[in-house]
């Protein structure tokens, strides 16, 4: 491996022990890799310092003179106590903790909140911008075409390569922390062009329109490619921002996609043979009415009971004009009392919902808006829920699984409407 | 990059077992079966243990308990079974981007396994690997799925690349 100047002067420890151990993290992980140098990156955004309850409990009492345990022994990985300077490059941080306003609903006790709030008082104080989203693209992070970033979060990375042409592997909480020291992350994998083109062609021979298409031929591609990247032709419309954000999301659940071309619409797939990098797919495979039905049944293969009594939207973190569409579905009606309807985004799209009114009207409708997590990322239900009404095949993968909770899966309206009857009527139209 | 690995730290879990407790636990297998393979070190050390095998790619966040230290991805042919101390055989990893903080997380509940081998590298399971300070070996020279099967004994010696298998029968 080539170690530059710079990448040297930090192993050595010349600037200060924090980034040494960063940076000796690195080496580590590059070389597990097989990298053979770093590339430079000023576009980090990971989870620095945050802590769930598990790792709270863990590193009680072990913080000294003001040197912090939590990003010392885990983001670090180091075996020492060491002073963390501010993030040397700008680094967003990403989901975590609970809503500051509705933590309660979420079922968060008091002393583990208040570790939140430390926690990210910590990332705070540390230069870290606190996005507190899985979406930081639509929070005002958004990397240029060919951008070298070290980004976690599955949904947000798939985003990052395909819709955006900005270049990043999908990190993990370590090596962003690291990064967020160093202005460092190895050159491999998505950062090199060779690494970008498509391996496998998904011809698409039903129409794929809706939202809820969108996720579903996403389940299904990463299905079929799992970490590969997959580039489609065939029939679809031009998908706007929200469509790729649930396509990419569950892309990147049922398999680990990374990235994918969508002819004509991805900024590095303007002809299919520019997306194949000039060479043959490895392999062609069909979407077709008997596919789509079966991803359908898939999502939907925890749920037998129709009595609905939580719903919840908003994975990835939904975009303002999903907000205003779910205020639109709600006005003049209700929430079931036999059920609740959680909506999840941004801290930043949650405040321009407060200024154009939509979330008062989701509040009047009996709907709670919430920000910085999930229910599958806080593993948080509302008291007794037993079937849940989902629109995002992401949020169908992880929910049953974690939570032993029935999911439906369907429409952003099969949802409200759910919400609204606490009955499931959808079906795969 | 042979100047700058004294630098980094080495695995802390990689000491041997002592002579006795792993002649002990190979009691039954001397003079069985034995395959060796040759691949890459992705974290260095050397371990052995009972193989956990599974032609599907390991769940990150979501798909895994770190504290009791079982996969709970529904479906998953692994889905239940307790990976401490044993040595992981897998096609790779896959899910969340919170795949190296839940491994993580096993090192520190003392659930993790005792060695790692795959066939396909990621960001995420490199990553992983590293901080579960586990021996791991990819790239071998033959599909260890094919070879090796759950229940056989399995000697990483991460360093040198090599894996020994001791067939079960």
């Amino acid at each position: 491996m080539q170690l530059t100047d710079d990448e040297r002067a930090m192993l050595d420890g010349r600037g200060g022990t924090a980034q040494q151990k960063a940076m000796e993290l690195l080496v580590r992980y590059a070389e597990a890799l097989g990298a053979e140098q770093f590339v430079n990156t000023n576009n980090v955004a990971g989870v620095p310092g945050s802590a769930n309850p598990f790792l709270q409990q863990y590193y009680r009492g072990k913080d000294e003179g003001g040197r912090d345990a939590i990003f010392s022994y885990f983001d670090l990985d180091a075996d020492e106590l060491v002073d963390v300077p501010d993030a040397l490059v700008p680094t967003a941080h990403l989901q975590g903790g609970a809503d500051r306003e509705h933590w309660r609903d979420l079922g968060v006790k008091v002393e583990i909140f208040r570790n939140y709030e430390e926690r990210e008082a910590f990332a705070s104080r540390h230069g870290v911008e606190i996005l507190k989203t899985c979406t930081p693209y639509l929070a005002g992070r958004v990397p240029q075409r060919g951008e070298h970033c070290a980004w976690m979060e599955s949904s947000a990375v798939v985003f990052c390569n395909s819709v955006l042409g900005a270049r990043t592997n999908t990190e993990g909480r370590e090596s962003t922390s690291a990064a967020m020291l160093t202005g460092k992350i190895p050159d491999w994998g998505l950062h090199k062009t060779e690494h970008r083109y498509a391996t496998h062609r998904i011809q698409v021979d039903v129409p794929v329109e809706s939202v809820m298409d969108w996720g579903m031929l996403g389940y299904f591609v990463g299905d079929a490619v799992q970490e590969h990247i997959p580039v489609l032709t065939g029939r679809y419309n031009h998908p706007e921002i929200v469509r790729l954000k649930h396509f990419g999301a569950a892309a990147s659940s049922s398999g680990a996609v990374e990235m994918y071309h969508v002819v004509s619409v991805t900024p590095e797939a303007d002809t299919l043979d520019v997306a194949l990098g000039g060479r043959p797919p490895r392999d062609t495979i069909v979407y077709g009415v008997a596919e789509r039905r079966q991803v359908y049944e898939r999502l939907n293969a925890s749920a037998t009971d129709r009595d609905v009594d939580f719903v919840m939207l908003g994975c990835p973190h939904a975009a303002l004009e999903q907000l205003q569409q779910a205020a639109q579905l709600l006005d003049g009606r209700r929430v079931s009392a036999n059920c609740h309807l959680w909506i999840f985004t941004s801290r930043a799209v949650k405040l321009a919902a407060d200024q154009a009114g939509y979330s008062k009207r989701i509040a009047d409708a009996g709907g709670l808006l919430l920000t910085d997590t999930c229910s599958a990322f806080a593993q948080a239900l509302p008291p007794g829920a037993k079937v849940a009404a989902l629109d995002s095949a992401k949020q169908a993968h992880y929910l049953p699984a974690i939570m032993g909770i029935q999911a439906w899966f369907g429409s952003t309206e099969d949802c409200i409407s759910a919400a609204i009857t606490g009955k499931w009527s959808g079906e795969l139209r | 990059m042979s100047s700058v690995k004294s630098q980094i730290p080495n695995s802390k879990s990689q000491a041997p077992e002592s002579k006795a407790e792993s002649q002990k636990a190979n009691g039954a297998e001397l003079g069985a079966f034995r395959i060796a393979l040759r691949g890459r070190k992705v974290v260095g050390g050397r371990a052995e243990g009972e193989a956990l095998v599974t032609r599907h790619a390991i769940p990150g966040w979501g798909g895994v308990n770190p504290v009791q230290g079982v996969i709970t991805e529904l479906g998953h042919d692994l889905r239940g079974i307790p990976f401490k101390d044993r040595v992981l055989v897998c096609r790779g990893a896959k899910g969340s981007s919170g795949w190296s903080a839940m491994y993580h997380t096993t090192r520190l509940a003392g659930t993790a396994p005792k060695a790692l081998i795959f066939n396909e590298m990621t960001t995420k399971i490199a990553l992983g690997a590293v901080v579960m300070r586990i021996p791991s070996v990819t790239d071998l020279d033959r599909d260890p799925l094919d070879i090796i099967e759950s229940g056989d004994w399995v000697i990483v010696d991460a360093d040198n690349g090599i894996v020994e298998v001791c067939k079960r029968s």
